[in-house]
This record gives structure tokens, sequence and C-alpha cells, in this order.
């Protein structure tokens, strides 16, 4: 052995470096060469993002139902009521010719005027003694009104025009007052005692897509009711409803109140249902707000399953990052390679999770005979989603890695 | 004169602890270009730090270690990471092979961080492959080699960079005796050709093989010198 006593300047040493591309075919390797190992790490993300493209398309694609379900029913609805301060005083607050001057309005298919008549004891047969009897609700309605409530017949018919200007003594029950009266058929033309009086039974409604209430009440033409009992009390007030078409409801409300009574429009309140565009958007909005946040817990959960899997991975690999640095890698050079792999594994998660959330709003809405709405926004960042859980999931491990020393990785 | 290859000027190595322990006493040593040397001695007596200090793996904390010339101690710790790759090679027990790539991608790992382009990597480990008798085995896995071959993979990815130093850290540790010969045959072949050789070892037939044997006992380095005609 000899020591020389002179030392030199150290050369350049150039620094050790690794390309883009070589990371990234480090990184494949890396995922492919443990298929079932990168399989079970992505499930997370799989789960995560599938949840969150199918929570997404299902909220768009019921959001479209519900909107659907609204416009053809609530949205089509127009109601106006008395809101006079002593309606005795200044009079009835309908003309007599209040339904064709809603029905001249385009945009109105049906229009009447209807009123809560009273409870009163209804029977098979004329009672000397009505406290026996069982009272039921009374619904004094025009022809045109009951129409506009879409009832659907279980038997017999509605009650018309004719009806109701010669004051005819018809009625039509509702199907659960009809079961309690024991009237299951019409055609022996049977009647009820209202109050006493007899109205022949001409239909049963089994149902009614508006004022359901029509099933638990005896419905007459308005002018028989008026004529049995006179008119609307004051605390029943009159009410008109008012079927517009599709998407007129808002344009008939602005102008009822005027067209109904000219002299004093003031005294009637138009209720129209809320824009069904609002509507929709005020449902879909609470309805993503709850799926999103759905969505994001399960984006967590995943990012937490590959940052445990990917540490565990980091561990068992130890040798390997130790003779990665004995080649000369930097810490940095480890922890790009772990980042890439677990950004990879994100990516190819994202992807899987993305085909399996659209499958799932496509399936469910071939079951539920639905229109498949998915949104490219929801669709097309979602694999950019998986990645981006990737690369927040790897930084921890990735870190750790880089901080192996060499000499504790080879001792292994 | 050549530089040599390992310069070392009281280069010694404490832990701090608590307790601090010494575990290399600061020792002078010159290690030329070519030399073959063994390095041995019980178990704690230091081999490992003394393989860690010279592999560039850890640093003196007294001293000063030139490598190839280069004050290592003036690097900073990328740089020495760099210099490892570029000029060390190593060879250990474990083999530490890929076990999911051919014998050829382990090779060709050894270039990943030193800038060879990819595709003169493949035929540079092509051509280290076949200098340690794999030719024909270039696109096996390690797990279908026998532990002879997978040494001789280790050896060919620590040459292939064609360092200026060759470390082997009990290379024959996990192998059975004919094939531990057949490998410090390979390491003959390779002093004949030039390389620099250091071998950490406690078995003495692979030290015997060695032109200089360093005994390191209670972290303090001494030497022995095989005269060529002794060696078996």
């Amino acid at each position: 052995m000899r020591v020389l006593g002179r030392w030199r300047r150290p050369h350049a040493v150039p620094p050790a470096r690794i390309s883009t591309r070589d990371l990234v075919r480090e990184a494949l390797a890396g995922v492919l060469q443990r298929p079932a190992r990168s399989t079970l790490t992505t499930l997370g993300t799989v789960v995560g993002v599938a949840t969150f493209v199918a929570v997404l398309g299902l909220t768009a694609t019921t959001g479209a139902q519900i909107s659907k379900r609204f416009t053809v029913l609530a949205a089509t609805e127009v109601t106006v009521e008395d809101i006079a301060a002593d309606a005795d005083l200044e009079g009835p607050p309908f003309t007599p010719d209040a339904e064709s001057r809603a029905l001249a309005i385009d945009g109105v298919d049906q229009a009447g005027v209807y009123w809560f008549a009273g409870s009163r004891p209804v029977g098979r047969l004329p009672m000397a003694d009505s406290a026996k009897l069982d009272a039921y609700p009374v619904v004094a309605a025009s022809p045109g009104a009951v129409l506009a409530m879409r009832p659907t017949l279980a038997a017999g018919r509605l009650y018309d025009e004719f009806h109701d200007g010669h004051r005819q003594h018809v009625a039509v029950l509702g199907q659960a007052v009809a079961q309690r009266l024991g009237i299951t058929r019409l055609d022996t033309q049977p009647a009820v005692f209202v109050d006493g009086v007899p109205l022949t039974v001409i239909g049963i409604v089994a149902d009614a897509q508006r004022h359901g209430e029509l099933l638990l009440s005896v419905t007459v033409p308005r002018a028989t009711a008026e004529d049995l009992w006179g008119p609307p009390a004051s605390g029943d007030p009159t009410r008109m409803i008012v079927e517009t078409r599709l998407g007129a409801a808002q344009v008939v409300a602005a102008q009822l109140a005027v067209a109904l009574r000219p002299d004093a429009a003031n005294r009637l309140r138009v209720t129209a249902p809320p824009d069904p565009r609002s509507l929709q958007e005020g449902v879909a909005a609470d309805l993503s707000a709850l799926f999103l946040l759905l969505a994001g817990i399960c984006l967590v959960i995943g990012a937490v399953g590959i940052a445990n899997t990917t540490l565990v991975a980091v561990l068992e690999r130890v040798p390997e990052i130790g003779l990665r640095r004995c080649l000369g890698a930097r810490g940095r050079h480890v922890a790009a390679q772990f980042l890439t792999e677990s950004a990879v594994l994100g990516t190819l998660g994202g992807l899987a999770g993305t085909a399996l959330g659209a499958t799932a709003v496509v399936a469910v809405a071939v079951l539920w005979e639905w229109t498949a709405v998915l949104e490219p926004w929801a669709v097309l960042p979602a694999p950019a989603l998986g990645t981006l859980t990737g690369i927040v999931a790897g930084l921890y491990p990735a870190l750790r890695a880089s901080r192996i020393p060499p000499i504790q990785a080879l001792q292994r | 004169m050549s530089t040599p290859a390992v310069e070392f000027a009281g280069v010694g190595r404490t832990y701090p602890g608590p307790p601090p322990v010494r575990a290399l006493q600061p020792a002078d040593l010159i290690i030329e270009q070519g030399q073959y040397v063994a390095v041995v001695g019980p178990s704690g007596s230091g081999k490992s730090t003394f393989l860690n200090l010279i592999g560039l793996l850890d640093t003196p904390t007294t001293g000063r270690y030139r490598l190839d010339g280069i004050d290592v101690g003036q690097l900073s710790e990328p740089q020495r990471g760099a210099l490892r790759g570029r000029r060390i090679g190593f060879v250990f027990q474990a083999f530490h092979l890929m076990p999911h790539r051919t014998a050829t991608e382990n090779v060709m790992l050894a270039m990943l961080y030193t800038g060879v382009q990819h595709g003169e990597r493949a035929a540079r480990a092509a051509d280290a492959l076949a200098s340690v008798g794999l030719a024909h085995r270039v696109a096996a896995l390690p797990t279908t080699m026998s532990g002879g071959e997978r040494q001789r993979v280790a050896v060919a990815r620590a040459l292939v960079n064609r360092p200026s130093l060759l470390l082997c850290d009990e290379p024959t540790g996990n192998l059975d005796s004919a094939t531990a010969t057949a490998i410090l045959d390979l390491f003959d072949d390779l002093h004949r050709t030039g390389v620099t050789l250091v071998v950490v070892t406690h078995n003495d037939d692979v030290a015997v093989r060695a032109q200089h044997v360093i005994t390191i006992r209670d972290g303090i380095l001494e030497e022995r010198r095989y005269p060529t005609e002794a060696r078996p």
C-alpha cells in the first residue's frame, strides 16, 4: 500500500438522468409485470371513478325523467282563487262565462270552476235520520274542471255541459265512496241520496292525476250544486283549474286574471307551477350535489386504497430501490418512478371505471326504459380523475421510496 | 504512473450512536488499476462499512477518498450517485436481479441512469452477457436460471458500464462449490483483462485467488500479500 501525497481537483461528473420515455417504460413494466397486484390496486380507483360516472349519468338520466313528469303534469296546471276580503259583498268571483273566457286564451286546453260544497250525508236509500249516514265531501265542479283534473274512470262516464246546463241530478263517485256504498256497476242506474236528494250515479272515478281527493268525494255538476245547496259558502271559495298546453302555463297565468275579471283582476290570485326549467335545474342541482359528494367519498376511498397498496409495494421493493440507487438512480428518480407507476395505475383504473360507470348508466336506463343521459363533461375527464387520484395517492409512497438509503435497501 | 482506482487517506467511519461506534479506524489504502483485492474478516469487523465507503454508498466521517482520482468528498450526493453508477459495478450475494425481467433487461437496467441511448443498451447488454458465457441465455428469466447463471447475469450487469471498480459482496455465498469455482474462474478472467476487483468475503478459498488480501479486525485494516506462486 502507498499513499499519494497530492490530490487532484474533482473531475466533472455527468449527472445521473433518466428520460421521460424510459421513466414511462419502467413504470409500465412495473405495472404489467405484476398484473394481479396491479389489478387489485386499481380496483379502488375503478370503483371510485365508476361511481362518479354512474352517479353523474344516473343523476342526469333521472333528472330528465323527473323533469318529464313535472312537465306533463304539474307544469301544465294553473289555478285561480278568490282572495276578496268579503266575497259576499263583492259578489261571485267568476262570471258565468269564466270558462269560455279562459278557453279563449291561447294555450288553454281545459278550464272550469269548482268548490267544496261541504260534507254531506250520503246513502243508498232516503233516510229520515240523516245522522245515521256517513258524510262524504261533495265537490261542485263544472265539466271543464272535472276534465282538467284528469280523472280515469272505473265505470260509466263523466257529466257534460248538457247535464250541467240542465241542472240534472247526476253525480260521479270516487271509487272509495262507491265501494263504501256498495256500488259496483252502473248498468242498473243506481242512485245515491245526498242530503236526502237523489242523484243518479253516472260514473265512478278510479284515479285522478290532479286532485286525488276526487276518489273520496261525490262530484256533482256546478249548476246542480248551486240549485240544491246554493252558492259556495264564503269559507270555501270558488276556484278555477286550468289545464294548459306544454310550456304555456307561465304565459297563460300571466293573462288569466285580466281575462277573467278585467274589472277586478286584483281579486284573483293566479298560481302557476314553477318554471319547469328552473325546477329541473333545481332538482338536478340538489341530486348532483348529493351524489357528487358520494362519488368524492368513493374516490377518496379509492385513493387511500392505492396509497396503501403502493406503500406496501414500496416496502416490498426495497431491495429493488437499493439496486437502482447502486446503479446511480437519485432519490427523485425513484420517486418519479413510483409516482409514474401510481399515475399509470390511476389512469388505467380511471379508464376502466369510466367504461364501467357508463355501462351501468346505460344498463339502468335500458332496464327502466329511460333515456340514458351521459354528459360529455362528466365522462371525458373521468380517466383524468383517475390519473389525479393515482398521483395524489402515490405522493407519500413515492416520497418514502426516495428516502430509503441504498445501504438499508441492500441489507434486505 | 496511472491514477490509482482507489485512494484512502485517513478514511474512517464512526456511527454517532449513542453510544458512538468507530466501525472503521482511519486508514490509508491504495488499490491500483487492475488489482484483484480480497477483503476478509470476521462478522462485525467492519467489512460492510468498508464496502459501503468504497462503493460510495456511505460517506466517511474522517479522511479523504479518491476514486479514479476524483475527490469524492467534494461531490454532492447526486454527483456521488452518478459516479457510483458510472464507475462502480456491484455484485451481491443475493444477486438482486429483477425476477420478471429477462437477463438482457436486467443488464440493461445498469445503463438506465447513465445516459446510454435505449437502442444501444440491448447490444451492450448482449455483449456483456456473452463475456460471462451467457450468450445463449439472453432471453431467460432469472427464475428459470441456476444460481451460477444468475450470478453471471449480475456480473454482466456490473460490467456493462465498463466500471473502474468491480465490488463483490460475498459473491459465492449462495452458490455450491462447483458453481462458486466457476464464478471465481470468471473473476480471474476479468482480472486478466484488466478489471479492478475488490471482493469482500469470509471464505479463504475466495481470498486466496486475489493478489492482495486486506484483513479487517475490529475496524482496523491490515494487508497480506499472497506471492503469485503461492496462489492456488
